[in-house]
């Protein structure tokens, strides 16, 4: 048995190392996100082989909030997608870890290349929740086994194509559908509330036909707890809002919206380094 | 080129009833395809692709950025999707979907836009799309293909199919002549001579093609015109372009949108480089449109065969 505790913790050490050498990126919600993570990549909740990344029947990871990269990056390495030593070149000239993520269709001609595990191309918000819907609905209409589990964030709810998608996936029933909602209440230029405020976020999604489950987004037990709940309604596309708290392990960064698109220098990776020992 | 002989007793077919067709084909033939609409299945003609095909037919409602995420969505996973809505929303109101989840993804997915062009006529300008081959040949990945009647839009569509990677397709409203025939030859990315001539070049897209033809015709006696239907505008047919240019040492262009940016911005970018030429680009400058019927807009914006004529006369007095 894996424990998932301890890969959150060195899923938050990659992000800091990773951050700290390209001295550029989001460190807050990419932090936050870590438990999650740890339990999609080895907690046994998605279904992958590492080395066949576009394997015809895994489960699809879709990451709509691009800017959460560093997390995705560091959980891909660590289940071995890649070599580990790649990380550091995150954000750098030629590399296949770019700012934001990449998906790059065999017919596509990019300057860089693929990087493997990634599903989407992610970071103008809202994008990605239409993608899934498509993988969903393209699994369903081929009566395929794998689900797709997209992830978002609680700012991203501003952008309306998100909610252009849910009532699409509600529409067809997309039942091998999950989304996540990262609740961490921070965006770029403040606190979500006083931004522009998307409560009652529960209310709205119900509203809008999707299942949803509330937890503690940095509770290992809940987060797996709440895909098993979710299986109960293997005919209902579900969304799991959980709360987290946004730069989650580094004392100085939780909860301060400044961290959102941060990061550290080398003291403050120090001492975030050794906090996370 | 074989097209018809009789330009004045001719046919008339809109383009989307020809990509109408070719859909219920492709969706017999290739049970990957698939239609993404917002609202507008009717109208865009795959209303019968609906009822024929259920499973490979999705309704997104008055969503157009969805529409586009939806389809990228499903090509990543194998499909063919052609997501379909007016040329004014599909890529005028979801560029941003179109940039990142289709091109730079490189994802299959074929954009069709409908109701494009002054041609649409009574809706007005807020439907009249004059920009959306400017905002589609920027991007990178992606062919941008229009079509000049039926029977070539029945052509493009399966091509398009046929071609892996993402393909904007503009499509218009009213029936339009249909100079072109079942056997009329039809290669993506390579423009058609469709008449032959040493004194001018016209390079038209889309239905005004036929325009160009009619005054070809009537002033065949006194120029000797070549026309030229530049059917794809990405990648453009650079080669058939400076040959022809090279000719005539004179060129008109014609479209039904922006001369910036749009066909006349094109040829004048290949030209400039490769051809310096004397050159006057027909179209919409810089302009919004307004109601009216198709042909009375066109006379007003002199687009039509009278105002190809003062193009050609004028072109030829300067020099």
């Amino acid at each position: 048995m894996v424990d998932l505790a301890e890969k959150a913790r060195e899923i938050r050490v990659e992000i800091i190392r990773m951050l700290r050498k390209a001295e550029s990126g989001h460190s807050a919600g990419a932090l936050g996100a870590a438990d999650l993570f740890a339990c999609l990549y080895f907690g046994e909740l998605l279904n992958f082989r590492c080395k066949e990344p576009y394997w015809e029947e895994r489960d699809r990871l879709v990451l709509s909030c691009g800017h959460y990269a560093p997390v995705w990056y560091a959980s891909l390495a660590l289940a071995g997608f890649f070599p580990m030593e790649e990380l550091m070149t995150l954000r750098k000239l030629g590399s296949r870890l770019q700012g934001h993520p990449v998906r790059v269709a065999s017919t596509s001609y990019t300057a860089h290349k693929q990087l493997p595990g990634v599903e989407n191309t992610g970071g103008p918000l809202g994008q990605g929740v239409s993608i899934a819907v498509g993988m969903a609905l393209a699994a369903k209409r081929d009566k395929k086994k794998w689900k797709t589990v997209c992830i978002c964030s609680d700012a991203e709810q501003q952008e309306g194509q998100t909610w252009e998608a849910y009532q699409t996936a509600s529409k067809y029933d997309l039942g091998n559908l999950w989304f996540v909602i990262d609740r961490n209440e921070i965006q770029i230029s403040g606190n979500v509330h006083e931004v522009m405020p998307i409560e009652p976020l529960v209310e709205k999604l119900k509203a809008f036909g999707l299942r949803v489950i509330e937890v503690d987004g940095n509770d290992i037990d809940q987060i797996i707890m709440a895909f098993e709940k979710g299986k109960l309604f293997p005919d209902e596309p579900k969304v799991i809002v959980m709360r987290t708290v946004a730069g989650k392990g580094v004392s100085f960064m939780e909860r301060d919206f400044r961290w959102h698109g941060k990061a550290p220098t080398d003291e403050e990776s120090e001492k975030a380094l050794w906090e996370l020992k | 080129m074989n097209i018809v002989n009789d330009l004045i007793n001719i046919e008339r077919k809109a383009t989307r009833e020809g990509f109408g067709e070719a859909m219920l084909e492709l969706g017999k033939r290739n049970k990957k395809v698939m239609v993404v609409t917002a609202d507008l299945g009717e109208s865009m003609k795959v209303d019968e692709f609906e009822r024929n095909y259920p499973e490979q037919f999705v309704q997104v409602g008055v969503a157009e950025q969805n529409m586009m995420g939806v389809a990228a969505g499903l090509s990543l996973s194998g499909k063919v999707p052609f997501a379909v809505s007016y040329a004014v929303f599909n890529p005028g109101r979801n560029w941003d979907q179109l940039r990142v989840s289709v091109c730079y993804t490189g994802a299959n997915v074929k954009i069709v836009g409908g109701h494009a062009g002054i041609t649409v006529g009574p809706d007005g300008a807020t439907h009249q799309a004059l920009e959306d081959i400017a905002i589609t040949r920027v991007l990178p990945n992606l062919m941008v293909v229009v079509p000049a009647d039926f029977e070539q839009t029945k052509k493009a569509t399966l091509a398009i199919a046929a071609h892996n990677g993402p393909v904007y397709l503009r499509l218009t409203r009213p029936k339009t002549a249909c100079f072109t025939t079942a056997t009329t030859p039809f290669q993506l990315g390579k423009a058609q001579v469709l008449r032959e001539g040493k004194d001018i070049s016209i390079f038209a897209c889309g239905s005004l093609v036929y325009e160009a033809l009619l005054a070809a015709e009537e002033l065949k006696d006194e120029i000797n015109i070549e026309v030229v239907n530049v059917h794809t505008i990405k990648p453009i047919d650079e080669d058939t372009l400076v040959k022809s240019a090279k000719k005539t040492g004179r060129v008109i262009t014609l479209e039904d949108h922006q001369v910036s940016g749009g066909l006349g911005g094109a040829v004048a970018e290949v030209l400039g480089e490769k051809c310096p030429t004397k050159m006057i680009r027909m179209g919409m400058r810089d302009a919004f449109g307004e109601s009216g019927e198709p042909g009375e807009l066109l006379t007003k914006y002199g687009l039509d065969k009278e105002g190809v004529i003062k193009t050609i006369i004028e072109i030829i007095k300067n020099g």
